[in-house]
């Protein structure tokens, strides 16, 4: 192999790359064609300011994180450094990994600011935020670097219903920055017994409206993003793509089979939870983060390769439910979803927490990746969405 | 003898026992003693060939028995047997 020096090496990337400049990517991002503009650079330059509504994602782990935020590989991506060459080197490698659209921002951050372009500075706690988590700032294992985590940190729920209810209410109290809330129901008085979220002033309205309300009233630091639609293999990666960690709330199989396999794609971790009369089950579905040092996991078809018949399960609405059980249940979600934020403790990966509220116990099993999983196994079959009612044995949706 | 573990859903064949204590050497007879002793909860488990089905998942101690040796996973007195289904909460909806 020849030896090239580097700036040959860097000549070599521009000639095999796209480069744009700032004013072209400010004018692209004023008429709402909105690449993805992805901050190469380390922490502390970010920290210092950057483009408006850049994702930040250190040279040092592009490659490995790219995947979280661009599932499609023709998404339009514009990378940007200090200077260019950083990025220009990166655009390379992205397009190695099969990335089409692919652009290095000529200049980098220094071009973008003297041209005079607007900047954002990242979020300083403010002194109000310094008392408000101040219980938080206090913990060694979250500390300001900890709460700004959090204060960056984007979770979606699915549901806002009982598991939904006060996994929602500790997160936004706890400060997660952006909660989004997929619900398609609104709230009837038989969710009052157990879906704290909602009030009788709320009876008849939609869920997210009530829950954006409360959240709003409880922290307003909280941005709530209402996805008021039933989630679909139509609308599941569009509307996952864009968080950092899923709660899994869900009152039936075809939903739970559809995060499961959307969250595996866009390679997000699922905190799973499920409930029934006392006793509740819940988990994390990993697919891995080898750059924090987290293994693959197993996924929902690991431990349950198909769905039981409809009718062979009975569900809640038939059987009942303990009112308090989810509220146990749905905070055990909102720790392990903070844990994973914060990159603390030992999270609920390959272990199964069952709670049984008459026996008062929890116990902790132990599960495993299936190699023959069709989604996550070594040779997977199903590799995009599929009709997961009909997976489920049920009439389709209209 | 092992003791085995009932979800909330197969109580009602239990008589409301969360536990119940049964013979078998190995889970496969295990299960199948289970269904003697409390009639129609093998139907529950166990699929017209008998085998254990992919919605329910059977734990030795604390190991789900695909990692051990299957229905074939040997028992001794002492041994907890957890049989976890799928749940999903909820009103059935799609």
């Amino acid at each position: 192999m020849t030896r090239i020096n580097r700036d040959q090496l860097v000549a070599l990337a521009k000639s095999q790359i796209v480069e744009t400049t700032p004013q072209a990517l400010s004018q692209r991002l004023r008429n709402g064609s909105s690449p993805l503009v992805i901050d190469i650079r380390e922490r502390d330059e970010f920290e210092q300011g950057h483009v408006p509504g850049a994702l930040f994602i250190p040279r040092g782990f592009l490659e490995l994180r790219i995947e979280q935020h661009a599932y499609d590989p023709a998404t339009p991506i514009v990378l940007y450094c200090a200077g260019g060459v950083r990025s220009a080197l990166a655009a390379r490698n992205l397009q190695e990994m099969g990335y089409s659209h692919v652009e290095s921002l000529i200049g980098g951050f220094g071009g973008w600011r003297s041209a005079g372009l607007p900047v954002t500075v990242p979020r300083i706690m403010t002194a109000e935020q310094k008392v408000r988590y101040s219980r938080h700032v206090l913990l060694p294992d979250v500390g300001e670097e900890g709460q700004t985590k959090l204060l960056d940190a984007k979770v979606l729920l699915i549901g806002a219903g009982g598991l939904g209810s006060p996994a929602a209410l500790y997160l936004a109290a706890a400060g997660v920055g952006t909660l989004g809330i997929v619900d398609f129901d609104v709230v009837d008085l038989s969710n009052l017994q157990r879906q704290i979220l909602h009030s009788e002033s709320w009876i008849g309205k939609p869920k997210v409206e009530s829950a954006a309300a409360r959240i709003k009233d409880l922290n307003p630091d909280v941005k709530v993003v209402a996805h008021r639609e039933p989630i679909t293999s139509a609308n599941a990666l569009r509307i996952i793509q864009d968080y950092d960690i899923v709660l899994n709330g869900s009152d039936n199989f075809p939903t739970r089979y559809l995060v499961n396999d959307a969250c595996h794609f866009l390679r997000k971790p699922l905190v799973d939870a499920s409930i029934f009369m006392f006793e509740g089950q819940v988990t994390i579905y990993h697919p891995g983060a080898p750059e924090e040092g987290i293994g693959q996991g197993p996924c929902y078809r690991c431990l349950y390769p198909d769905p039981p018949p409809p009718g062979e399960v009975p569900s809640c609405a038939e059987a009942g439910v303990l009112g308090v059980l989810p509220g146990i249940v749905g905070s055990i979600q909102a720790v392990e979803a903070i844990k994973l934020v914060l990159g603390k403790g030992e999270p609920l990966i390959g272990r199964l927490l069952t709670f049984d509220a008459l026996e008062m116990s929890f116990r902790t099993l132990n599960i495993r990746r299936n190699p023959a999983c069709p989604v996550c196994g070594d040779a997977p079959t199903i590799t995009e969405l599929i009709d997961y009612e009909q997976f489920c044995g049920m009439p389709a949706r209209e | 003898m092992p003791t085995v573990l009932i979800p909330t859903p197969l109580r009602r064949l239990t008589a409301n026992q969360a536990k119940v204590e049964v013979a078998g050497d190995t889970v496969d007879a295990l299960l199948h003693n289970l269904e003697a002793g409390y009639p129609g909860i093998g139907e529950r488990l166990l699929d017209a060939d008998g085998k254990i089905k992919r919605f329910i998942n059977v734990f030795v101690n604390e190991d789900e028995i695909r990692t051990l040796q299957g229905a074939d996973t040997p028992l001794a007195a002492g041994d907890r047997v957890s049989i976890v289904p799928a749940m999903a909460g909820g009103a059935h909806q799609p």
